[in-house]
């Protein structure tokens, strides 16, 4: 089996057994393959990447080649328990749109993305001056598929606005561990976070 | 292969007897669950993959996925083609010889539709002793046949593969149809069909729709690409000769399909695509009409067929995902329009290999 990041694995812990899973953004594969064997869920893997694509075949998971920029019209209303997108909401050029699109077609949202307010990126950029690279965010910025970045507060700001209730936070470092630091001041000590949410 | 059961039509008739051509690759195993059904599409037959003598200039319609080491690898698989009922190409037709009246069928050939294709192709199935197909694959209207089978007859099948498709014909797809058919009728050597008595062939009709079908399997890009603006010669002519290279490209078409192809099959063929709508027995849902079956899918399509685009083959995707069936999708990029179905294009053999590869075999009681 093919083995996970420590963010899929936190994620695997909020998801229900036999749900329905949408994974949008799934890469190989590798969490699906997982929750099928582990909670025997049933889902879809969306992604854009032929060569992922074909991991994905190749591993006996479910995928669809469709562009979430574009929106899920290939999904119905609430068609899902949960839809994830780990590590890819700052990559998309609407991730407002697309937390609409996860909701309509999924009961809970989850997502996961780098800390932009984690305190060393802001010491990069208030101190030095420069767009930070970091473990979480290895690319310089003229080269980086993260066109919307931001930080805890950032995107809670932005489920306030748009009614969505967050359910779970999950804040951890690059290793995914947890730390007395990062839950007291999560956005200045936590490098990636996990959110659970749901419509209000 | 000779039937003799009658065969009950959707329009109300029946086939008593009828002839079925087929062709099959590879060996059916001793488990005989590594059986794979190929639907042709529009003009396609029997002669899917490989050749039939040395003198043959070109390969079966679907070579390029069919045979040892290509997606439906017929060192795995026993492949079986067929051509349909209806066809001109060795299965009974309208030119065959109706045992009625002695003479050929002609326009008097009942109008055959996908479900009864697919009945037809179930009966081939029980005379080769395969109980189930461990896939059913098609492209076009092949593919048509490949979703139609899993809804009629989901246990008959494990998988269904479906390239290039719609779940129903648009109004522009039936728009060019009537085109193609009107053509075809509209030729003073059509004789409503009964052309055969008369020793001639609707050869400006036929030649028309298959320019007409043609336009609509290539894109603007492939066509910008094969012939851009390129002339014949260097000089306008200021007549109505084949100046430009696409157009003597359309005529050479036209003209070497009409040697090959009968005009009453052709318009069977395009009646077949414009009824088939499997979930009209559903209420219109085609969700409802895959809910309970258990038969995986595979839908690919390509990104510049405008014919049956991307879009037609999520219409599919949609259903079978809101029916929590399983399915892979590959929208794969290609500039060859809906030709790209029979095009050995990287992503999409390989896409298509890998999904065959999981099919088990060798596995059943």
């Amino acid at each position: 089996m093919m083995s996970l990041r420590p963010d899929q694995e936190i994620i695997c812990e909020w998801i229900a057994r036999d749900s329905r899973v949408l994974d949008m953004g799934c890469g190989k594969g590798e969490l699906l393959a997982h929750l099928k064997e582990s909670r025997a869920v049933s889902g879809y893997g969306i992604e854009l990447n032929p060569d992922n694509v074909l991991s994905c075949i190749q591993a006996g998971v479910n995928v669809i080649q469709v562009d979430i920029n574009a929106g899920l019209s290939v999904f119905e209303d609430g068609s899902f328990d949960h839809v994830i997108v780990s590590q890819a909401l700052q990559a998309l050029r609407r991730p407002d749109l697309v937390l609409d699109e996860m909701l309509r077609v999924g009961k809970q949202g989850i997502v996961t993305f780098p800390n932009f307010g984690f305190w060393k990126n802001r010491l990069q950029l208030g101190v030095g001056g420069i767009m930070p690279v970091s473990r979480t965010l290895p690319n310089p910025w003229y080269d980086t598929h993260n066109i919307h970045l931001c930080t805890f507060k950032d995107f809670e700001g932005l489920c306030k606005e748009k009614g969505i209730r967050i359910i779970s936070r999950a804040v951890v470092d690059y290793q995914h561990r947890s730390s007395l630091p990062m839950r007291l001041l999560p956005n200045l000590f936590g490098e990636v976070a996990l959110y659970q949410f749901e419509r209000e | 292969m000779q039937f003799d059961e009658e065969l009950a039509l959707e329009c109300g008739r029946t086939l008593s007897t009828y002839q079925v051509a087929y062709e099959t690759y590879g060996e059916l195993n001793a488990q005989r669950d590594n059986a794979i059904l190929i639907c042709h599409a529009l003009s396609g037959d029997h002669h899917a993959a490989g050749y039939h003598s040395e003198g043959d200039k070109k390969p079966g319609w679907w070579d390029s996925c069919i045979g040892p080491g290509k997606p439906i690898d017929t060192d795995r698989f026993f492949v079986v083609s067929l051509n349909n009922l209806g066809g001109c190409k060795g299965s009974t037709g309208p030119t065959s010889l109706n045992p009625e009246s002695g003479k050929e069928y002609g326009p008097d050939f009942p109008l055959m539709t996908v479900k009864d294709w697919v009945n037809s192709q179930s009966r081939l199935a029980d005379r080769l002793g395969i109980k189930q197909w461990a896939a059913v694959v098609g492209g076009s209207l092949g593919g048509m046949q490949a979703l139609q089978w899993a809804i009629s007859l989901p246990d008959r099948l494990r998988y269904a593969v479906v390239i290039a498709s719609a779940p129903k014909l648009s109004a522009q797809n039936i728009a060019f149809n009537e085109v193609a058919r009107q053509s075809i009728i509209s030729d003073p050597d059509f004789h409503e069909g009964h052309f055969y008595e008369q020793k001639v062939i609707p050869k400006r009709g036929l030649m028309l729709a298959r320019m007409l079908g043609h336009i609509t399997y290539l894109s603007d890009d492939a066509m910008r690409e094969k012939f851009g603006r390129m002339m014949k010669q260097d000089k306008l002519s200021y007549d109505f000769a084949a100046e430009f290279e696409v157009e003597s490209y359309l005529r050479y078409q036209g003209e070497s399909f009409v040697g090959h192809f009968d005009a009453n099959t052709y318009l069977l063929m395009t009646k077949a695509l414009d009824y088939f709508d499997p979930a009209r027995e559903f209420g219109g849902s085609l969700a409802r009409a895959v809910e309970k079956i258990d038969v995986s899918f595979f839908v690919a399509s390509f990104t510049s067929d405008w014919r049956f685009a991307p879009e037609r083959s999520r219409e599919i995707v949609r259903a079978l995902t809101d029916a929590d069936r399983n399915v892979s999708y590959v929208e794969v990029e290609a500039d060859q329009g809906h030709d790209a179905f029979l095009i050995p294009i990287p992503t999409y053999m390989k896409a298509f290999s890998a999904y065959m590869g999981n099919i088990q075999t060798g596995v059943g009681s």
